[in-house]
C-alpha cells in the first residue's frame, strides 16, 4: 500500500488538549499511553501557533502533522514523512469544515460532545483504514446525513436532517459570500 | 445550543446537578458524559434486547459506548461479546440513524469469526438494499470483519458494487478491495475487469480508489503497470488525487525502466512535466517532488525548481513548508540547482512557522558558497535566540556539514558553536554541539586547539555528567599531543575539586594519560594524583592508586612503558555489552575472570518476524523457536557429550529457513562453527495436529562439500505437534580453514496418526521422508562481525605489510547502495562508523568494515566504490589483517563471490 496516500490519525482536541474524538488508522501507537503521549506532544508543539486563517503544519518524529484551530476545537491530521502535505491539508480542510457545519459554528467542547455521534459518523466517512474516502465537506455532510435514504421518518432522522438542512444553508452561504 | 440526538444524552439523573451551574464559568465544565461509568453503560445496553426497541434510547447508549472506547476504555472479552450480541438485535429496528451507529459499533468491536456469522445475513441484506447509504456502509463493515471463506460467498455482490452507479457505493467496494487484497489476493485479483471499469468512472474519488486498487492488483507485474501508466497518462484522469497516484506510479515505472535500459531516454518525462502546469497544487507538488527525486539533467530539473520557488512565497504555510522541504532535499545532492531560490529562502528565515524557517536555513547552509558563509552565520546567530532546541539541533548539524565542506571557514563556525555552548540549552542541544566540535577536531587538524579550548571552557560550567566525562576522555586522547599540553591541566584538575564522583573519576584518568604521555608533566601530575588518594569516592581513589602504582613502575605490567600504556589506556577488543553480560554471570570463585571467554560477536537486531500473527494463538509453545544468544548456544552445545570436545564455539549463524512458510513441517538450521568442526542444528516443528513423528533424522548429503566429513548425528526420538525439537549433525573440517560447500537435506521419520479428540496415538507408524531445501556454508560463516571504535587508529596500528589491494568490476548493479550491501553480505563483516549507508544519488562511496576471521584473526577492510558508466560499479578493496594469508583469503572470497 506504500504508494497510496495514507492518513495515520485524525485528532479532535479541545483547547486544553483533551480528547474530544480521535481515530487512529495505523499501529505506530500500539497502546493507549503512546497515543496519549503523541496527542500531548502534538498539542504542546502547536500550542503557541495560530492556525486559524490557514492550516498550519509541523514535522516531528518523522511525522507530518497539519492542523487547524476553529474556535475552541483543534483538528490534527497526521501522515508519514514522505506524504504529500497538500493531500493531508485538503483532507483536514474537508473534515474540519464538515464538523464546523455539523456543529453550526459552535465549535467548543460541549457542542462537540453533544453531537459526538455525528462526529463519529463524520470520522467514519472521511477515511477507511487510513485511505482517503472523501475530501469535500459538502459530500461528507451528505454522507453523514444519509442523503438519499428512503425516509422512515423516525425522530432521529428528522433531527439529523434538520441539523443538516441548517448546515447546508450555512455552507451555501459561505460559498456565495 | 444545538439540538441533536446526543443532546438527549443529558439524562436527568446524570446531568441535573450540573445543569443549573451551566452558565457559571467558574464551575466544572459541563459535559453530557460527566460521571459516565462503564459498568452502568453496559447495564443500559440491555435495552437492546427489549422487544419494543426505543431507537432513540438505543442510539444514546451506543454513543456512550463509542465515547468510552474513544476515550481509551477497553472491554473484556466477555463484555465485548455481550455487547456484540446485544447490538446484533438492533438490526430489527428500521431507524436509519441507529443503523449507522450499529455499523460503527460492529467495526469497533471487531468480532471473532464465529461471532461474525451472526451478523453476516443482516449485513448482506443491507448490502443489497435499495438505499445507497446502507449498501456502502454494509460493504465496508462486512469486508472489515469477514474471512476468506465468507468472502467467496459475497464476491458476486462486491463485483457489482464496484461498478455501481452510486459513487459512494463503488468507492466503498474499491477501498474494501484494497484492504482485502492483503489477506485474500487471489480473490480480489479476479475483480480486475470491474476495477478497470471503475478507473474510467466520471466520479473523481471512484477513479482514485479504482486506480489505487488496480495498481495493487498488478504491482508485481511490471509490464502490466507500465501498460496501465502509459494508457492513463494520455489523459483520462480527472481527479487530483488520482493524478497524484498516477504520478507516483509513473515515477516508479521510470525508475525501474531506467534500470534496465542503458539509454538515457525516459519515456514519461513529458507527462511529469505537463503535471507541473496542472491547476491543482497537490498535483504540481507531487510532480515537482518526483522529478526532483529522479536522476535528471539540470535542464529537466529546472521547471520543477521554478514551480517550487513560486510556492515559497505562497500565503499558505503548508505550501511553503512543502516547497522548502523539497528544495532542502534537492540541496543535499545538487546544491547548485537551488541557488536561484536563495533570495526567497532568506526571506523565509523569519517565517512565523519555525519548521519552515529552520528548513530555509539548513537549505541555505547547503547552497551557500564559501564567501557567503560569514554573512549567513551572522544572520543565523540572531535567529537562534528565539527557536526551540529541536530546531537548533538541526541547524547545528547543518553547520557541521558546512564546516566539513569549507574547512577554511572553521574559525567562524567554531565561534558559532562555542557561543552556543555558553547559552542556555537542554542536553540534546549541548550534545549536538559537543559532537559537532568533536567531529571537526577529528577532521580539521587546525581546528583542534581552538575546539579543545571551547570544550574546556564548557566543562568549567557544565551540568551534564555525560558530556563532561566524554569531553574529559577526548582531552586525554588529544590534549597530550598538542603544542601546549600543560594549558589543559588546570581545567581537568578543577573537575577533581568541583564535580561529582563520576566526573572526578574521569578527570583522574585524563590526568593519568597526560602523565603517561608527556614526560615533562609527569612529576606534577603525580602530585595531583596523590591528592586524589584521599577522595571520598572508592572509584576515584582506586583509579588514582592504580595509575600512580603502574606509571611509577612500582607494579610491573609487561616489560616496557608501551605495555603499561597499552594496559591502562588500550581499548577493549570485546563489545562492552557482551563484557557486561558475561560479568553478570560470573560468580566469585578461585578462578579469575577470563576476558578471552567473552564473546566478540556484535549482536545484531534479530530480523523482525514479518509473518502475520498465528491463526491459533497460545496452542502450546510458539512455532518458531526464539533466537538464542551465542552464549546460550555455547552452553547448550557443550552440554551435549558428542560436541564437548570441539573446543570454543567461534560463531553461530542466524537461523536459515529450509522450508517455505506454512508447510507441513517447518525446519530451519543454525550453523555452529568451531575451529575444526561444524555443527548443524536443525530446528524442526511439526504443524500437523493429526501426526506424531518418531525417530526423526536429517539425512545430509555432503558430496558437494568435499572438505567436510560427517562425524556424528543426533536424531530426535519424537516430534509431537507444535512443540519444536532439534536434530544435530556434526562435521569435521580442516582446522582454521574456511571450507565451503553445499549440503542437501532430507528429513526422514516414522509417522504415527494421532486422534486429535482423544490424544491417542496409533501403534503402527509408516516410514516417510520429506525433502527440505539445500544449505550452504559460505566464507561469511567464518567471519565474526566485530566493531572497532576508531577505524582509522585500528587501521594504522595494523602492519602495512599485510595490506592487499585490488580492484574489481562489479558489473551493472541496481544502485550503488545495493552493490555496497551485497559486498558487505558476502564478507559478513561489521560496517563501521555508519559507512554502510550510501547517500542518495551518490556517484562514489567508501565503506569501512571490520571483523574477526576464524583462528581469531583481526581483519579490517576499506572499500571504495565508484560508478563508471550508467550503472556500472567498480570497487577497490584494501584489506589489512593480523595474518597476510587471511588478507589474501578475503580477496579470494570477493573474487569468487
Amino acid at each position: 500500500m506504500e504508494s497510496c496516500p495514507l492518513v495515520k490519525n485524525i485528532l479532535v482536541l479541545d483547547s486544553e488538549g483533551k480528547r474530544v474524538a480521535v481515530k487512529y488508522y495505523c499501529h505506530d501507537w500500539p497502546s493507549l499511553s503512546s497515543k496519549l503521549a503523541f496527542e500531548k506532544s502534538v498539542f504542546r508543539k502547536t500550542r503557541k501557533t495560530s492556525a486559524r486563517t490557514e492550516a498550519e503544519i509541523v514535522m516531528f518524529d518523522s511525522y507530518i502533522v497539519v492542523y487547524k484551530f476553529i474556535q475552541d476545537l483543534r483538528f490534527f491530521v497526521t501522515g508519514g514523512d514522505d506524504e504529500n502535505e497538500l493531500i493531508l491539508a485538503s483532507f483536514l480542510q474537508g473534515f474540519s469544515k464538515a464538523v464546523d457545519h455539523l456543529l453550526r459554528n459552535k465549535m467548543h467542547r460541549r457542542a462537540a460532545l453533544e453531537n459526538l455521534d455525528l462526529i463519529f459518523l463524520c470520522l467514519d466517512e472521511v477515511a477507511d483504514g487510513g485511505i482517503v474516502l472523501e475530501t469535500d465537506a459538502k459530500a461528507i455532510l451528505d454522507k453523514v446525513s444519509g442523503d438519499g435514504l428512503e425516509g422512515s421518518g423516525s425522530l432521529t432522522e428528522q433531527k439529523l436532517s434538520s441539523a443538516l438542512a441548517t448546515a447546508r444553508e450555512h455552507f451555501a452561504r459561505s460559498i456565495f459570500n | 445550543m444545538p439540538r441533536s440526538l446526543a443532546g438527549d444524552l443529558t439524562d436527568p439523573e446524570m446531568a441535573q446537578p450540573y445543569m443549573k451551574k451551566d452558565d457559571d464559568d467558574e464551575e466544572v465544565e459541563y459535559s453530557p458524559f460527566f460521571g459516565i461509568e462503564k459498568g452502568a453503560v453496559l447495564q443500559e445496553a440491555r435495552a437492546f434486547h427489549d422487544p419494543q426497541l426505543d431507537a432513540r434510547k438505543c442510539s444514546q447508549v451506543i454513543t456512550k459506548l463509542l465515547y468510552l472506547l474513544n476515550q481509551g476504555e477497553t472491554f473484556t472479552k466477555v463484555e465485548a461479546t455481550e455487547v456484540f450480541f446485544a447490538v446484533t438485535k438492533l438490526f430489527q429496528s428500521k431507524d436509519a440513524g441507529l443503523r449507522r451507529l450499529v455499523y460503527l459499533m460492529i467495526k469497533e468491536l471487531s468480532p471473532s469469526s464465529d461471532e461474525v456469522i451472526i451478523v453476516t445475513s443482516s449485513l448482506m441484506k443491507d448490502m443489497n438494499s435499495k438505499t445507497d447509504m446502507y449498501r456502502a456502509n454494509a460493504i465496508r463493515v462486512l469486508c472489515r470483519i469477514i474471512d476468506g471463506t465468507l468472502l467467496t460467498q459475497i464476491e458476486r455482490y462486491l463485483k457489482q458494487a464496484i461498478v455501481d452507479k452510486n459513487p459512494v457505493v463503488a468507492s466503498a467496494a474499491l477501498v474494501s478491495g484494497i484492504h482485502l487484497l492483503q489477506e485474500n489476493p487471489e480473490i480480489v485479483k479476479r475483480w480486475s475487469n470491474e476495477v478497470q471499469e471503475a478507473v474510467q468512472s466520471r466520479a473523481a474519488l471512484v477513479q482514485f480508489h479504482g486506480l489505487a486498487l488496480l495498481h495493487q492488483i498488478r504491482q508485481n507485474d511490471r509490464l502490466a503497470v507500465s501498460k496501465m501508466v502509459s494508457g492513463l497518462t494520455k489523459g483520462s484522469v480527472r481527479s487530483p488525487l488520482a493524478q497524484c497516484l498516477l504520478i507516483r506510479y509513473t515515477s516508479q515505472v521510470i525508475r525501474e525502466s531506467s534500470m534496465n535500459t542503458q539509454t538515457g531516454d525516459r519515456p514519461f518525462s513529458d507527462y511529469l512535466e505537463s503535471c507541473l502546469r496542472h491547476k491543482s497544487e497537490m498535483v504540481i507538488l507531487e510532480a515537482a517532488r518526483k522529478i526532483a527525486e529522479m536522476d535528471v539533467t539540470s535542464r529537466e530539473l529546472a521547471p520543477a525548481i521554478t514551480v517550487l520557488q513560486l510556492f515559497l512565497s505562497s500565503s499558505k504555510p503548508v505550501l511553503r513548508f512543502a516547497a522548502v522541504r523539497t528544495l532542502n532535499k534537492v540541496a543535499m545532492t545538487r546544491p547548485l540547482a537551488v541557488t536561484n531560490c536563495n533570495v526567497d529562502l532568506e526571506s523565509l528565515m523569519s517565517d512565523q512557522n519555525r519548521s519552515i524557517a529552520t528548513l530555509a536555513i539548513t537549505t541555505l547552509l547547503k547552497t551557500g558558497n564559501e564567501s557567503s558563509v560569514d554573512r549567513l552565520m551572522k544572520q543565523i546567530t540572531n535567529f537562534m535566540a528565539d527557536i526551540a532546541d529541536e530546531f537548533k539541533i538541526v541547524v547545528v548539524e547543518a553547520i557541521r556539514s558546512l564546516c566539513l565542506k569549507f574547512p577554511l571557514k572553521y574559525r567562524s563556525m567554531l565561534n558559532f558553536l562555542g557561543s552556543g555552548l555558553r547559552e542556555e540549552g537542554g542536553f540534546e542541544y549541548k550534545k549536538a554541539i559537543v559532537d559537532s566540535i568533536v567531529t571537526l577536531i577529528g577532521e580539521i587538524p587546525d581546528a583542534k586547539e581552538i575546539g579543545l579550548l571551547y570544550l574546556c571552557e564548557f566543562i568549567e560550567d557544565c551540568e551534564f555528567t555525560y558530556l563532561s566525562s566524554q569531553i574529559l576522555h577526548l582531552l586525554g586522547n588529544e590534549g597530550p599531543r598538542t603544542s601546549h599540553p600543560s594549558r589543559y591541566i588546570r581545567y581537568i584538575y578543577n573537575r577533581v575539586i568541583l564535580e561529582n564522583a563520576t566526573v572526578r573519576a574521569s578527570a583522574v584518568s585524563t590526568l593519568a594519560k597526560f602523565g603517561a604521555l608527556v614526560d615533562s608533566l609527569k612529576p606534577r601530575i603525580f602530585v595531583l594524583l596523590r591528592r586524589c588518594l584521599f577522595d571520598t569516592d572508592d572509584e576515584v581513589r582506586d583509579r588514582a592508586t592504580l595509575y600512580l602504582q603502574t606509571l611509577d613502575g612500582e607494579v610491573a605490567v609487561g616489560n616496557s612503558e608501551k605495555d603499561v600504556n597499552e594496559f591502562l589506556f588500550g581499548s577493549f577488543d570485546v563489545p562492552l555489552a557482551n563484557l557486561a553480560a558475561t560479568l553478570k554471570t560470573y560468580e566469585p570463585s578461585e578462578e579469575p575472570f577470563d576476558i578471552s571467554l567473552v564473546s566478540r560477536e556484535v549482536k545484531t537486531q534479530p530480523l523482525q518476524d514479518k509473518k502475520a500473527p498465528g491463526k491459533k494463538p497460545s496452542a502450546g509453545t510458539p512455532a518458531a523457536a526464539p533466537v538464542p544468544a551465542v552464549d546460550a548456544y555455547q552452553k547448550m552445545l557443550s552440554s551435549i557429550p558428542e560436541f564437548s570436545g570441539f573446543g570454543k564455539l567461534f560463531k553461530s549463524s542466524e537461523p536459515v529457513e529450509l522450508t517455505e512458510a506454512e508447510t507441513e513441517y517447518a525446519v530451519n538450521v543454525v550453523k555452529h562453527i568451531y575451529e575444526s568442526h561444524v555443527v548443524l542444528q536443525y530446528n524442526c516443528t511439526n504443524t500437523i495436529p493429526e501426526q506424531l513423528l518418531e525417530n526423526v533424522i536429517v539425512y545430509v548429503d555432503a558430496t558437494d562439500a568435499e572438505e567436510f566429513s560427517e562425524v556424528c548425528s543426533k536424531p530426535l526420538r519424537s516430534l509431537p505437534y507444535d512443540s519444536p525439537g532439534q536434530i544435530f549433525v556434526a562435521f569435521e573440517k580442516p582446522e582454521h580453514a574456511p571450507a565451503t560447500g553445499k549440503f542437501s537435506n532430507v528429513l526422514k521419520f516414522i509417522v504415527k496418526e494421532v486422534d486429535t479428540s482423544t490424544g491417542e496415538v496409533d501403534e503402527d507408524g509408516v516410514e516417510d521422508e520429506y525433502q527440505i531445501e539445500d544449505l550452504e556454508i559460505v566464507s561469511a560463516d567464518y567471519m565474526l562481525r566485530v566493531a572497532v571504535s576508531n577505524f582509522r587508529n585500528a587501521w594504522e596500528n595494523m602492519d602495512p605489510e599485510t595490506e592487499r589491494v585490488d580492484e574489481y568490476g562489479l558489473g551493472v548493479r541496481e544502485s550503488l547502495a545495493e552493490a555496497v550491501s551485497a559486498v558487505i553480505n558476502i564478507l559478513g563483516m561489521q560496517p563501521c562508523e555508519g559507512t554502510e549507508v550510501v547517500p542518495k544519488n551518490a556517484r562514489s562511496h567508501s565503506c569501512l568494515l571490520s571483523g574477526v576471521f576464524i583462528g581469531d584473526v583481526k581483519v579490517l577492510v576499506r572499500l571504495s566504490f565508484g560508478l563508471s558508466g550508467p550503472k556500472e560499479v567498480a570497487m577497490k578493496l584494501a584489506v589489512r589483517s593480523d595474518d597476510p594469508e587471511v588478507s589474501d583469503k578475503i580477496h579470494e572470497i570477493v573474487a569468487s563471490g
